[in-house]
């Protein structure tokens, strides 16, 4: 096991940079959803009398 | 379960299967022992950089010939994945490079074409986001994704071409180059798993970006009913 750290501390790597990419575009996701409801409380808020 | 889950899913376990081929099928390296395991992750997250910012650039390149919305956003999703990637393949390579060369960063060629391609991909999401109409930010990004690939080549080249602190390429590198094949299995079963979830990553971002248009698309139908409705309030009003 002779240089293991640095093997370990690269592994952890990868899966942080993707797991906080996957978490910044699920939260870009949940803003845009959030969005899409106002639009439609307001979309039938403006309809036509 | 739906499509989206279920690819996340498949590519999580592919990279689980990955990282113990790594770890405990392929070969101990005499020199570096286990630091030389980084390298199956390393020389994949490379290549999924690759094939990333080819997607971008075709996006860029599609987007500037039809002028069709959705090649922008082919363009902001290569070039934002691709991203991810070669940030992994920058915080991999100095792990690997101190009990390699005893030093964690030099700037040789390899090193500084693939610093200056992170820092231009950075400016490129950084433009966009400085520029709020969807026409001029989808042709001034496409015409700078073009200008940053134009590194892409540079980064390729720059170890086949000289002597460099970087090690020569493992594939495609001359009469010397090559793995032991077993290596090689556990690289190519690397190379699946991270590619495979650059594309899952790809597709979402492609659909965000997609999203983030419609939603634009209906806040602008939405302003200019509320306005007719508003006009038309007044008129009766007079």
């Amino acid at each position: 096991m002779k240089n293991f750290q640095y093997l370990l501390a690269a592994w952890i790597a990868v899966w942080v940079v993707f797991f906080f990419y996957q978490v910044s575009l699920s939260r870009r996701f949940s803003q845009l959803f959030d969005e899409v409801k106002r639009l439609k409380e307001r979309l039938k808020d403006s309809t036509p009398d | 379960m739906n499509r989206r889950v279920a690819s996340s899913l498949i590519v999580a376990g592919l990279m689980c299967i990955a990282g113990y081929a790594a770890l405990f099928i392929a070969p101990d390296e005499r020199t570096m022992h286990d630091a030389q395991r980084i390298f199956y992750f390393h020389v994949s997250s490379w290549v999924a950089m690759f094939v990333a910012f080819f997607v971008s650039v075709f996006g860029c390149f599609a987007y500037l010939t039809t002028r069709s919305q959705r090649y922008d956003w082919i363009g902001v999703a290569g070039a934002e994945v691709g991203l991810v990637c070669c940030t992994i393949g920058l915080i991999t390579g100095p792990l690997w490079g101190k009990p390699a060369w005893g030093i964690w960063w030099t700037w040789d060629p390899r090193l500084t074409t693939t610093f200056v391609l992170w820092l231009l991909y950075l400016a490129y999401l950084l433009l966009r986001s400085m520029v709020e109409e969807t026409e001029k930010r989808a042709r001034i990004s496409a015409v700078f994704g073009i200008f940053a690939f134009l590194d892409v080549p540079l980064v390729y080249v720059s170890n086949r071409f000289g002597r460099t602190q970087h090690p020569a390429p493992v594939f495609f590198g001359g009469p010397n180059a090559g793995v032991d094949p077993t290596m090689g299995k556990v690289l190519l079963l690397c190379l699946a798993a991270v590619v495979g979830v650059m594309t899952v990553l790809l597709l979402d971002r492609y659909r965000l970006e997609r999203l983030r248009y419609e939603v634009g698309l209906l806040t602008s139908v939405i302003e200019s009913r509320d306005l007719d409705k508003q006009s038309r309030t007044a008129r009766e009003r007079v």
